[in-house]
């Protein structure tokens, strides 16, 4: 069976001191994660202390690739079924997102993907993945 | 400082009900309150410390303990979800053991059928919610949380839908005897693989009901407990955690239930295999088999083969499980099944579970509570008990 993806109407981000520099960079379309300034870690989702160290951190352009770590076509929470999904990036995080412009019934875990973005009706842009 | 046998549960009482438009939330702790203890054969004045979590209406404890005419010395609001009731029954052992209080009452309470919730709308959705800017915009509802797990199982270990279909299958088998279950037809495999796709890999008969009503517990020192006319129900271990996606190295191979069961077993000096009776929190089937691994009831991976079979149904399997029907069939108050999972621990070792599903001469058993999401963040509690 195929199942082409269908975007859905997406609520506007929401913005505060935590995550505004990440909303301008995707407008940009630059995918950005963080990393410590003292244990020089990645991580996921962005936090202003990282969470192996509490040291202050920077934010990181990410190169926008990675592999399905897991995926679910929710078929049944609304009118659009949707392809949720954890992306492990290339640099070794791992986050939640959703894979789109794709046949839904295709997805498999392992399989490349590469970021791109969608926009809101308020003219952000949200970061997904698309098949590389 | 262990808790172990330094406290008993002498009281558990599940609401009948599982809908309740007309009454309210409050009303329904109270209904439990009274339950328990009657069931116990003690009384309002007895209680001395209370403990309640996210469901309890108004600002929790202050709210309650006024409601309920309660005149407490020691207060605990901790909540991890669904598991939190699990929690309470540690942190009451605790708080006994310490001396801050001699009889503590658990109450949970609910009405998500009601109110019109489902496992398919989003939850904790408030913007300070550290992870809801970078998680809301993509979608995540409870079930596609569990189905991130359940899928990623299936990958790495071969896991089949027809061995997650064989819980559901387990837990219909203990249904059909419980007049309150709000499912008691018994289902086969086929029916659940048939039942409509949610959130790929799991089916509709892969998720619990969404029910009203509630539960209440009381946790007391254990000279109390002796003195009363009800069979002792010693804790021996209790453990809990909470487990998350470590900072980006998300690993959905294992849940907290890999750290909350070592530290009950080790407290309470048994092993897995010496369990006769096991309540798993059971939100989804996948939620079971991924406990029963992080339990040590199998090894990691072979959860799939150890729940096919019929293996967790009493009186024909190794592992007796949920025989009142669990969060599957019977009942998932508040959308928060840990307090029942305790209840029907509480009747296996007083004998008191229905007589086509008590387990003969049940001493030893184990509940174990996972509440929030199984695919990013979630608490678990895990209790080991023994009747005396």
């Amino acid at each position: 069976m195929t199942l082409a993806s269908t975007d859905r109407p997406l609520a506007e981000p929401i913005v505060d001191a935590a995550t505004e520099p990440y909303w301008q960079a995707a407008r940009q379309g630059v995918l950005n994660i963080k990393r410590c300034l003292s244990c020089k870690q990645p991580h996921w989702y962005p936090r202003p202390l990282c969470p192996f160290c509490l040291g202050e951190t920077e934010w990181l352009p990410a190169a926008g690739t990675g592999t399905i770590y897991s995926v679910s076509v929710t078929r049944r929470a609304g009118p659009i079924p949707y392809a949720i999904a954890y992306v492990a990036l290339d640099e070794g995080v791992t986050l939640l997102t959703n894979i789109v412009d794709c046949d839904l019934d295709a997805l498999r875990i392992g399989q490349r993907v590469k970021v791109c973005f969608k926009p809101t009706d308020g003219g952000a842009m949200v970061p997904m993945f698309t098949p590389a | 400082m262990s808790i172990k046998e330094k406290a008993c549960i002498a009281g558990a009482f599940e609401h009948p009900t599982r809908k309740a438009p007309d009454k309210t939330v409050a009303q329904l702790h109270a209904e439990c309150a009274k339950g328990v203890l009657e069931d116990a054969g003690l009384s309002l004045q007895d209680v001395d410390g209370y403990f309640c979590a996210g469901d309890a209406p108004g600002l929790g404890a202050n709210s309650m303990v006024d409601y309920l005419g309660l005149n407490i010395r020691h207060v605990d609001t901790s909540d991890t979800g669904g598991s939190a009731y699990l929690v309470h029954v540690s942190h009451a052992a605790q708080a006994i053991a310490a001396g801050k209080c001699n009889v503590a009452l658990i109450t949970l309470a609910g009405r998500p059928r009601s109110e019109g919730s489902s496992g398919v709308g989003p939850r904790n959705v408030t913007a300070a919610t550290p992870d809801v800017p970078w998680e809301m915009p993509y979608g995540p509802v409870t079930v596609n949380m569990y189905a991130l797990a359940a899928a990623r199982h299936m990958h790495e270990y071969g896991t089949t839908a027809e061995q997650l279909a064989w819980i559901k299958v387990a837990a219909a088998a203990h249904a059909q005897h419980n007049p309150n279950a709000m499912l008691r037809d018994t289902v086969t495999v086929e029916d659940v693989l048939n039942s409509p796709m949610i959130a790929d890999p799991l089916h509709k008969l892969d998720c619990c009901v969404v029910s009203d009503g509630g539960g209440a517990l009381l946790v007391v020192r254990p000279e109390i407990a002796r003195a009363l006319k009800r069979p002792v129900v010693k804790l021996l271990g209790a453990g809990e955690a909470i487990k998350g996606q470590l900072g980006g190295r998300v690993d959905l191979s294992w849940s907290g239930a890999a750290l909350s069961g070592p530290r009950a077993f080790e407290e309470a000096g048994v092993k897995p295999a010496d369990i006769q009776y096991a309540s798993i929190y059971d939100s989804f089937t996948i939620t079971v088999l991924m406990q029963l691994e992080d339990l040590g009831f199998c090894r990691k991976g072979e959860g799939g083969r150890f729940v096919a079979d019929g293996n967790l149904i009493s009186g024909v399997g190794r592992l007796p499980f949920n025989t009142d029907g669990g969060g599957l069939c019977n009942n998932h108050p508040a959308n928060r099944g840990g307090i029942t999972k305790v209840i029907e621990a509480v009747r296996q070792l007083r004998g008191e579970a229905h007589p086509k599903v008590q387990v003969p001469n049940c001493t030893l058993a184990l509940a174990q509570g996972t509440g929030g999401l199984l695919g990013s963040r979630h608490g678990s509690a895990t209790l080991i008990m023994e009747r005396e």
